[in-house]
């Protein structure tokens, strides 16, 4: 690209050939004031308030729409371009209410800010305003639509970044009405997004609809919890009050956006049924307790437990979405006690790769690079309710390359797919094992032997060769594994698979993982076969045995197996049956009630300080937003003050930087542990039982999530899970 | 020196049909294209020469921009014609469609092997469905002639011409608001640039014409650039279809050179109706300022003497106003259509046409406040030249002109609750 | 949960009659395949036609599965053209034009007359669903002011006279339907 040269009120710049003017002004730290222009979303030009002074230009000119030119002179301040915006802004409030004392917007609003600079205090509008009638969109979004001034940003965001189109302008003149459809309507699962959007008031976040005024509350930057993009947010509180979540830029990880999911799930903390004291059960009847004694008979039970036999008949089972702290600690604690059973992955069929894997997990590339690729095949990877964030970069690839398909779903995709495959569940690893074979025929030099004997008898048909040739021919091409595919009986396979496809085609593969953390889980040792950053551990259980043989003991970590879990009835039985069972957890209304004996209540996200590790292996740290309420506590201290109990030794942290640290330095001492994975055993259809037909749904998949009321009330929540096949018997 | 262009049929039995457009001449252009006797450079000289200014309003020389579509760019490429005709007081389209069809046929398929474009749409507003069926038929009547379709006439050239239909939106013969109807989508204007010739009709190059446009081409070709310059002036060249309307005897369509004095055209109109005194005169549709009588009787009819006088020939549509005209009333009813047809999209034209409509209306029913006039004059200067398409300038122009002209009217209705005029 | 049985064309299929499937698919045919909106207002307009002139929520549903086409864009389409109408009106909208020239030439006349003829209001629906009376802005017949237009027929150069005609010939050919089936069934019982 070439550059041009340019004057903005006087001071010279360079700029890209084709961008715009407004661009090179935010890009120099000018403001030129706007309301419809977005740097993510196309180019409208209908509110008119940029407008500038160029002198080449008898009229002014709109700067988001008006693109540079050698030898410019750009001027945002004289008479021809503040006239220009003051008359915008005059017709801007001619149909504006003057509500803003009333306005959740108020304080943070772009017309109001604006107002104070170039509007007129004394309206010359005598008529009377228009009032739009206002409509239910839906348990997140509130509207009031008679604030709208019409900038589309929220209709364009719809059609362009989510590719689903549900908002719409209608009617014409001074009629038109932000809209959708039919009322109620709302379902896309980042639709929280139109609310920073929208410049005013009109559309606004039900659940804290009047709940704080901008100017009331602080904001704390966090990490997202729920899925393993680790979004960037700022947790907006008043008075140790969640108020509401909203994105923090970051353009390598979740760019401006935030998903609906990561944006109202604070709600399971301020409206959930939270814990806030430690309860002991005696004699079937729950009894609060003090942290002291709940933590004596915690201790006083694990001994018992786990000292008559020697570590094998109690268990510890760890969230997916629990600070690395936090498992840290916890596997530190456990294996202190020589008890090796911990795991957090309860969604897991396939454990023949245990011992064998990196340390490190997920993807081997920036997420960011996702933006940019020629070819995306995606296995068994629901984006859109699995990683919404990671389905709209996705979705932008597809604006030039091809996004292709081998999922076992009733897809939804906001995205054109260029080849769908949709094998029964049964046959995923078979029918990817086609597109391998189809690859080794183009580009036969890369497999070795023993591959291409494993791979004897699959056959390709035209679609396998299409893809494999999209993906060998793209200069950037890549293979993103769903969720789902954790889940799978042939998981191992299935990695392998994609590891061998990646290197016949040269692209870069990556596997998306449950919850925030699951990368930080691993590196932080919370699995049976191997301790922090991948040291060594005597063998220990892992989920299915723990849940499936059933133990006397289990010490449950922010985790219901008996919800989350593969193996959920299983769990439930297992759990039921034990003589003791220890709950450290947020809420008092899981099943726990029935099957625990102690419960202690420890912080949710947002309350506690901690380091998510996300799926592209970056640690994030974070310090806590808000306190957590009453009697209940970062799960890390209790966590310490139990290691102290059983007189543990190295636990005397006085942060939780402390523990990171001690992580961090073991894992930068190991280095990259990668041992090659082996072939795996022969291609079979896969066992009936053993394939799930069901994934956890959008709002099912952690403990805050499923108790987040709004999310809970939408449409999404009760048409997931969704079906895995449609291909079924 | 009447009808020798758009309605040189007129005079025949069904003059529609391609018998009689043929023997008047029709489709010669396009076998003498065929026949390779006239490349698209040679068309493009003689349209230049020809002087013939954009029918639509806006009066942008034809051949110009013929000139600017990208002819050798791969890819679709599409000829559009602009048969929306929307501007009030003009109904010219409307009877070449319904007895002409066959000459914009013909220009449109030149305009086709001129711009290498092989599909063309004529877009019709929504309420013409008399001049869809005739469209229809001689479409069908030129498919069957080989004159449209694969290589036509034994050529290399092909040319589809397909007819769309509107419904009911003004704004759509603002060209890239047509351009998106035509996608399917509401009628609201892109912002230019990009302009059509690089990114029109679903993204590829697209050349937009008026009507008359157009059918003025092949007329062109047959004789010459200079011929039709002749008919006219320098720089106005050749006839203009003048749709008069309003307080004249014989309202209608006169197809007279540019450069015809106003007065022979209101004699041509049978002069004003009951004999009345004429008062003033919309000289180019209702978008154009008003001119008072003692000016309109000075000029000449063509686009440089009215844009000199303040106004602009515009589509050429002609509303003759005599005495007992009331301009408050007038100014309302102007001011209400743009209200209506504001697209909404921007802000100074969904908010201003709103406002100047209410006022004048307040005005109107006797509740006219002093300061209203200024203010008025204001709003309509405030929505001038900062809007995404013209129309914020078509609704604000000839507020401006009434207020101009006749500012003492509206002064008179606010102090005393009536017209000046006596009913 | 998608619903693969579910034939999205299948739905309108069942609300028009066969002819007017046939017209909208010929409309289809005019623009390139891989554009799915262009023909939205040709579809609504078949559409509306045959509903008695006016559009109803399931009917531009059906318009956008038939047309694969996001359900806002059909309604956006559809509430921006005046053409539309979105509530119940008569079976015959006479839209009078009251924009600069007709005015001058009388539409004020035309409006009263038909507001006395039918005893309705601008803007109103005769009680027997027969009549729907409205303004509309510059139809391009000027010469011909002042002007209506009634079932897709310009009528122009109006008198007292010509509207009195205009709306007995309406009421003549609503008798003229209204007998055939009662005839067809005294023929029958004989
Ligand atoms: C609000 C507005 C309405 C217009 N309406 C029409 C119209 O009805 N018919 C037309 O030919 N041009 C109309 N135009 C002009 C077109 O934008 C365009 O200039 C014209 O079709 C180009 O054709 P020409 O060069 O042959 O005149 C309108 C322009 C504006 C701004
Ligand atoms: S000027 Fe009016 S009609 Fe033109 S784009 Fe703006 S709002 Fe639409
Ligand atoms: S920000 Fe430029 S026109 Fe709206």
């Amino acid at each position: 690209m070439g550059k041009v040269h340019l004057e903005i009120d006087g001071k010279p710049f360079e700029a890209e050939v084709g961008s715009m003017i407004i661009e090179v002004a935010d890009l120099a730290g000018i403001y030129i004031p706007r309301f419809c222009y977005h740097k993510k979303l196309s180019v409208a030009a209908n509110c008119r308030m940029c407008m500038v002074d160029v002198s080449s230009i008898p009229k002014a000119v709109p700067a988001s729409a008006t693109p540079v030119a050698e030898g410019m002179q750009i001027q945002t301040k004289t008479e021809k371009a503040v006239s220009a915006r003051k008359s915008v802004m005059e017709f801007l409030l001619i149909n504006h209410p003057l509500d803003c004392p009333v306005c959740d917007q108020g304080g943070e609003c772009e017309l109001q800010d604006l107002s104070m600079e170039y509007g007129d205090d004394v309206s010359r509008f005598t008529e009377g305003k228009r009032v739009v009638k206002d409509k239910n969109i839906g348990p997140l979004i509130s509207t009031d639509m008679t604030r709208c001034i019409h900038c589309t940003r929220c209709v364009r965001f719809g059609q362009e970044v989510v590719g689903i189109r549900e908002m719409g302008a209608i009617g014409r003149g001074e009629h038109m009405e932000i809209s959708t459809y039919i009322e109620e309507s709302i379902e896309s699962e980042v639709s929280g997004n139109i609310i920073d959007l929208c410049p005013v008031g009109a559309l606004n976040a039900k659940p804290s609809l009047f709940k704080a005024r901008a100017w009331e509350m602080r904001q704390s930057p966090s990490i997202a919890a729920h899925d393993c993009l680790g979004s960037n947010v700022w947790v907006h509180h008043r008075r140790g009050d969640i108020i509401r979540v909203v994105p923090r830029e970051n353009e390598a990880i979740n760019e401006v956006w935030l998903s609906d999911r990561d944006r109202f799930s604070y709600q399971a903390l301020t409206e959930g049924e939270r814990l806030l004291k430690p309860r002991i059960k005696r004699h079937g009847e729950w009894q609060e307790a003090d942290w002291q004694s709940a933590l004596s008979f915690v201790a006083s039970e694990m001994k018992r437990v786990i000292g008559g036999s020697q570590g094998k008949n109690f268990g510890g089972l760890i969230g997916n979405s629990v600070t690395t702290e936090e498992s840290y600690l916890f596997q530190k604690l456990l294996r202190g006690m020589e008890c090796n059973n911990i795991d957090f992955r309860t969604r897991r069929r396939d454990f023949s790769g245990d011992g064998r894997s990196s340390v490190r997990s997920g993807f081997n590339f920036p997420m960011e690079e996702l933006d940019h690729m020629d070819a995306t095949l995606l296995i068994a990877a629901d984006l859109r309710h699995e990683q919404p964030l990671t389905a709209l970069r996705v979705r932008k690839s597809t604006g030039f390359g091809n996004a292709m398909a081998i999922n076992p779903f009733d897809g939804e995709y906001n995205f054109k797919l260029a080849h769908e495959i949709q094998p029964d569940p049964h046959f995923l690893a078979q029918e990817f094992a086609r597109v391998i074979v189809a690859a080794d025929k183009l580009n036969p030099d890369v497999l070795h032997a023993e591959a291409k004997e494993w791979l004897n008898g699959v056959e390709s048909e035209l679609v396998h060769e299409e893809i494999a040739k999209k993906l060998l021919h793209g200069e950037k091409s890549c293979i993103v594994l769903g969720v789902y595919v954790q889940e799978h009986p042939q998981a191992q396979t299935i990695n392998w698979l994609a590891e061998s496809l990646a290197s016949i085609t040269q692209s870069e593969w990556g596997y998306m993982t449950q919850g925030c953390n699951a990368a930080g889980n691993k590196i932080a040792g919370a699995v049976p076969m191997q301790s922090a950053a991948g040291g060594k551990s005597k063998a220990g259980k892992n989920a299915k045995q723990m849940l499936l043989e059933g133990l006397q003991g289990y010490f449950l970590f922010n985790c219901e197996p008996d919800v989350e879990s593969v193996w959920s009835k299983e769990a439930l039985n297992s759990l039921n049956n034990a003589s003791f069972v220890v709950a450290a957890t947020p809420f008092a209304d899981g099943r726990a009630l029935d099957y625990a004996d102690v419960l202690l209540p420890i912080a949710g996200c947002y309350e506690t300080s901690g380091t998510y590790i996300n799926v592209e292996g970056t640690w994030q740290s974070f310090a806590a937003a808000v306190k957590a309420p009453e009697e209940s506590r970062p799960g890390w201290k209790v966590l310490r003050v139990l290691a102290n109990l059983f007189e543990l030794k190295g636990f005397d942290y006085e942060s939780s930087e402390q523990v990171i640290n001690e992580l961090r330095e073991k894992f930068d001492a190991a280095g990259e542990n990668k041992v090659a994975r082996k072939i795996p055993p022969p291609l079979m259809q896969v066992n009936e039982s053993e394939v799930s037909r069901k994934s956890l749904g959008l709002y099912q998949v952690d403990s805050i999530v499923r108790r987040a009321k709004a999310l809970q009330q939408t449409p999404k929540a009760s048409t997931h899970p969704i079906s895995v096949s449609r291909v079924t018997t | 020196m009447a009808n020798e262009v758009c309605f040189r049929t007129l005079h025949l039995d069904e003059p529609w049909s391609l018998e009689a457009y043929e023997s008047v001449g029709g489709y010669s252009a396009l076998k003498k294209i065929v026949a390779g006797e006239l490349g698209y450079e040679k068309i493009i000289d003689e349209l230049k020469l020809s002087a013939l200014r954009g029918r639509g309003g806006a009066g942008f020389p034809t051949g110009l921009k013929w000139s600017f579509m990208p002819r050798n760019m791969p890819g679709q490429k599409y000829v559009v014609c602009n048969s929306d005709e929307g501007e009030p007081g003009t109904f010219k389209d409307r009877d070449i469609l319904r007895f002409n069809p066959h000459q914009l046929i013909e220009g449109m398929i030149i305009a086709g092997y001129v711009m290498n474009a092989t599909v063309g749409y004529n877009y019709m507003r929504g309420e013409f469905y008399e001049p869809f069926e005739r469209m229809e038929k001689a479409l069908q009547e030129a498919r069957d002639r080989n004159y449209l379709g694969e290589k036509i006439l034994g050529s290399d050239i092909c040319f589809e011409l397909h007819n769309h239909m509107g419904a009911g939106a003004y704004i759509c013969g603002e060209e890239t608001a047509l351009i998106e109807s035509l996608e399917g989508k509401k009628g609201q204007p892109r912002f230019k640039p990009p302009f059509p010739a690089n990114y029109g009709v679903f993204g590829r190059p697209t050349n937009v014409n008026n009507t008359e446009s157009y059918a003025s081409v092949p007329v062109i070709l047959e004789n010459s650039g200079q011929w039709f310059l002749d008919l006219g002036k320098p720089n106005n060249g050749g006839t203009k279809i003048f749709s008069v309307s309003g307080h004249v005897a014989n309202p209608g369509n006169f197809e007279i050179g540019l450069g015809t004095s106003f007065k022979d055209l209101l004699a041509m109109a049978g002069g004003m109706l009951g004999g009345k005194k004429l008062k003033a005169v919309i000289p180019g549709g209702s978008s154009s300022p008003i001119l008072p009588a003692e000016t309109m009787m000075q000029l000449t009819m063509d686009y440089d003497a009215i844009g000199k006088a303040g106004s602009m020939l515009g589509s050429g549509a002609v509303i003759v106003l005599d005495e007992t005209t009331c301009m408050v009333n007038l100014a309302a009813i102007t001011a209400h259509f743009y209200y209506e047809e504001s697209c909404g999209q921007c802000t100074p034209c969904r908010e201003g046409t709103g406002w100047m409509s209410r006022v004048i209306h307040r005005i109107l029913n006797g509740q006219g406040r002093a300061d209203d006039l200024d203010n008025l004059d204001r709003v309509a200067s405030n929505i001038m030249g900062r809007t995404i398409c013209a129309l914020g300038d078509a609704a604000a122009m000839p507020i401006k002109g009434f207020l101009k002209h006749y500012r003492h009217e509206f002064e008179y209705m606010i102090e005393h609750k009536r017209s000046i005029v006596a009913e | 949960m998608t619903d693969l049985s579910y034939d999205h064309k299948q739905h309108l299929k069942t609300l028009l009659p066969e002819p007017a499937i046939n017209e909208i698919d010929h409309w289809i045919k005019k623009y390139p395949p891989e554009r799915k909106r262009p023909p939205i207002i040709a579809a609504l307009k078949v559409v509306q036609e045959h509903n008695g002139n006016y559009l109803t929520e399931e009917l531009m549903q059906a318009v956008g599965e038939y047309l694969d086409v996001p359900q806002i864009a059909v309604f956006e389409v559809a509430t921006f053209y005046s053409m539309f109408h979105l509530d119940k009106v008569g079976k015959h909208v006479i839209s009078v034009c009251n924009n600069i020239s007709c005015s001058l030439r009388g539409a004020d006349n035309v409006i009263e007359q038909l507001q006395n003829r039918l005893n309705i209001k601008l803007g109103e629906t005769t009680d027997d669903g027969l009549y729907t009376i409205k303004t509309v802005e510059c139809m391009a017949a000027c010469g011909g002011a002042p002007m209506l237009e009634v079932d897709k027929v310009y009528f122009e150069n109006l008198t007292e006279e010509k509207v009195d005609q205009i709306l007995s010939d309406i009421a003549a050919l609503e008798i003229a339907k209204q007998k055939k089936p009662a005839d067809l069934s005294a023929e029958v019982k004989k």
